[in-house]
């Protein structure tokens, strides 16, 4: 049994009338990379404000690294990095500043945990005179993980780090990720982008403050049981409409060209369905059977 | 051939010495889906500001529905709806002002505002809710209101910039069907995003690289250039180079 970094019990936490968490379980495994996967309104940021002590509970509790939320929250604020999602380094600090500022805060020198940071840091150390607040998105990126890493914590919270970032500088810093996790970094980290769900040891998928699903990305696919087919023809709003309007039609959502369609009766019955679109005047029509995606998952727990 | 709505020929946008956007030249057709997509940086939303009459190229022909983006930026203006993930609506104004709000900025007179108001209210079930105030909306439903508000006054083309980023996926697919409905109805979708399974929705989709268009074609015809299995591979292997 791995030893537990984090143990959620029953969080819950309500602004208002409003409940933003609702009773939540979860446990990260030291050296995990977690991901937390929902969109906005979630929760996901109010969890992570709970557990990186900066909000206390309505109920349930938290422990990081064996230390509890609440009571001990000086002890977690030593032995955490948190990035939160909104940019929240001095703007008018130079990068090599805002470092230096975070390390000397923690008690520590840059030198000391260079290595650590090396890979992301040196990407942005030519600009290391250059105010904060005029770096691009990227970057600012960058460096916010280098002051999160820079007191080598054993947990890291990331919070929604790729919102807005573009695919590639994405694939990037989950590579980046990855070499964390080899140095025995346990990562919790959010994000809308339902696809980098595949890129996590295992995940919590979040709705409306609460969890429909939590298991290894692989779990959660072969999960899925219903048959399903990848339609496509030359008009992708006249089928969706089309589609919409037949009697056996569970769902029909759009992945990329194609509509994915899954029947009332859980099988799919091609024939019948060609057939159907035929008596519509398609001039192409393609079919094939398609394994579901995270997306598809999602999307059919949300309708549980 | 379609009636090309938007017309780009050789822009170029200069801060000082750097070149934000580098000889663009592409065409948008009436009723089209267009994705601009391009890294962060690319200079995406410069010739966004510019397509949209907010900022003035340093050269090149460029028009928009029409009209000219040095001279008749106002034309453009009220030929064009626009919407952002970052900002949409006044979330301390109910639904209802929000409509009378941009339709009067539009120049619809209150009579209009209130045939087509009840008409939008009932597509999207929100009769009741009308007295609401936007904050008080799940995000979702927010981005469904923020775009027909911005095709209300029927424009030639929306400018739709990161619609859909941390939407979830039902709503995502719902949003997208209200865009294949205003193309349906004649709209022009101009959109940039960074889901690439959204890029795929689109009729053509552009790629910017360091301030140039680097590819621009069908999503198929994209993949089979550069022998990638969906477009993401198409823009790592762009972007990477």
């Amino acid at each position: 049994m791995p030893r537990q970094s984090i143990v959620v019990e029953n969080l819950s936490k309500s602004y208002d009338n409003v409940k933003a968490v609702h009773a939540i379980n979860f446990n990260v495994d030291e050296g995990e990379i977690f991901g937390l996967i929902g969109p906005d309104g979630a929760g996901k940021t109010t969890i992570f404000r709970m557990l990186v002590t900066l909000m206390i509970p309505d109920e349930g509790k938290a422990i990081i690294e064996g230390f509890d939320s609440v009571s001990e929250y000086k002890k977690i604020r030593k032995i955490i990095g948190y990035m939160p999602g909104k940019f929240s380094l001095y703007h008018d600090l130079t990068v090599e500043e805002n470092l230096k500022f975070y390390a000397t805060i923690f008690g520590t020198t840059i030198q000391e945990n260079y290595y650590l940071i090396k890979d992301i840091y040196s990407q942005i150390e030519p600009f290391r005179k250059r105010l904060a607040g005029k770096l691009s998105g990227g970057m600012k990126q960058k460096l916010a993980l280098s002051c999160a890493l820079i007191h080598k914590p054993s947990v890291l919270f990331l919070d929604e780090p790729t919102t807005g970032v573009d695919a590639v500088s994405r694939k990037e810093f989950w590579e980046m990720l990855k070499h964390l996790k080899e140095q025995g970094i346990t990562i919790l980290v959010s994000t809308p982008y339902m696809d980098e769900a595949v890129l996590c040891d295992r995940v919590a998928l979040i709705m409306n403050g609460n969890i429909l699903s939590i298991d290894t990305p692989q779990n959660i696919i072969d999960n899925f049981q219903e048959d399903m087919i990848a339609i496509r023809t030359e008009n992708i709003y006249r089928l969706l409409n089309d589609l919409r309007e037949y009697s056996q039609t569970k769902t029909a959502f759009p992945f990329g060209r194609f509509v994915h369609y899954t029947d009332k009766s859980g099988n799919v019955n091609e024939k019948e369905i060609y057939t159907y679109l035929q008596s519509k005047n398609y001039k192409h029509i393609e079919m094939n059977p398609v394994k579901a995606n995270i997306e598809d998952c999602f999307i059919k727990l949300m309708k549980q | 051939m379609a009636e090309k709505i938007i017309q780009v020929k050789n822009l170029v946008k200069k801060f000082g010495h750097f070149i934000a956007n580098d000889h663009l030249t592409f065409d948008v057709y009436k009723s089209e889906i267009f994705g601009f997509l391009g890294a962060n940086g690319a200079g995406k939303t410069t010739a966004m500001k510019i397509l949209c009459g907010l900022s003035s190229p340093t050269s090149g022909e460029i028009n928009i529905a029409g009209f000219d983006v040095y001279t008749e930026t106002d034309l453009i203006k009220k030929n064009i709806g626009y919407m952002s993930q970052k900002f949409s609506l006044y979330e301390d104004l109910t639904i209802e002002e929000n409509i009378t709000f941009y339709a009067g900025i539009y120049g619809l007179s209150m009579k209009q505002i209130k045939e087509k108001m009840d008409v939008l209210l009932s597509k999207l079930d929100l009769q009741d809710s009308r007295k609401k105030l936007i904050a008080s909306l799940p995000l979702g439903w927010r981005q469904k209101l923020a775009f027909s508000i911005a095709i209300f006054h029927d424009p030639k083309i929306v400018f739709l910039d990161e619609p859909t980023s941390g939407v979830d996926p039902i709503t995502r697919r719902q949003f997208w069907d209200l865009i294949y409905e205003a193309t349906h109805h004649g709209i022009t979708c101009f959109v940039t995003t960074h889901y690439m399974d959204e890029a795929e929705y689109c009729d053509r989709i552009s790629i910017m690289v360091d301030g140039r268009i680097e590819a621009l074609d069908t999503p198929d015809k994209l993949k089979e250039q550069f022998q990638a299995e969906n477009m993401n591979d198409v823009f790592v292997k762009l972007t990477r180079n």
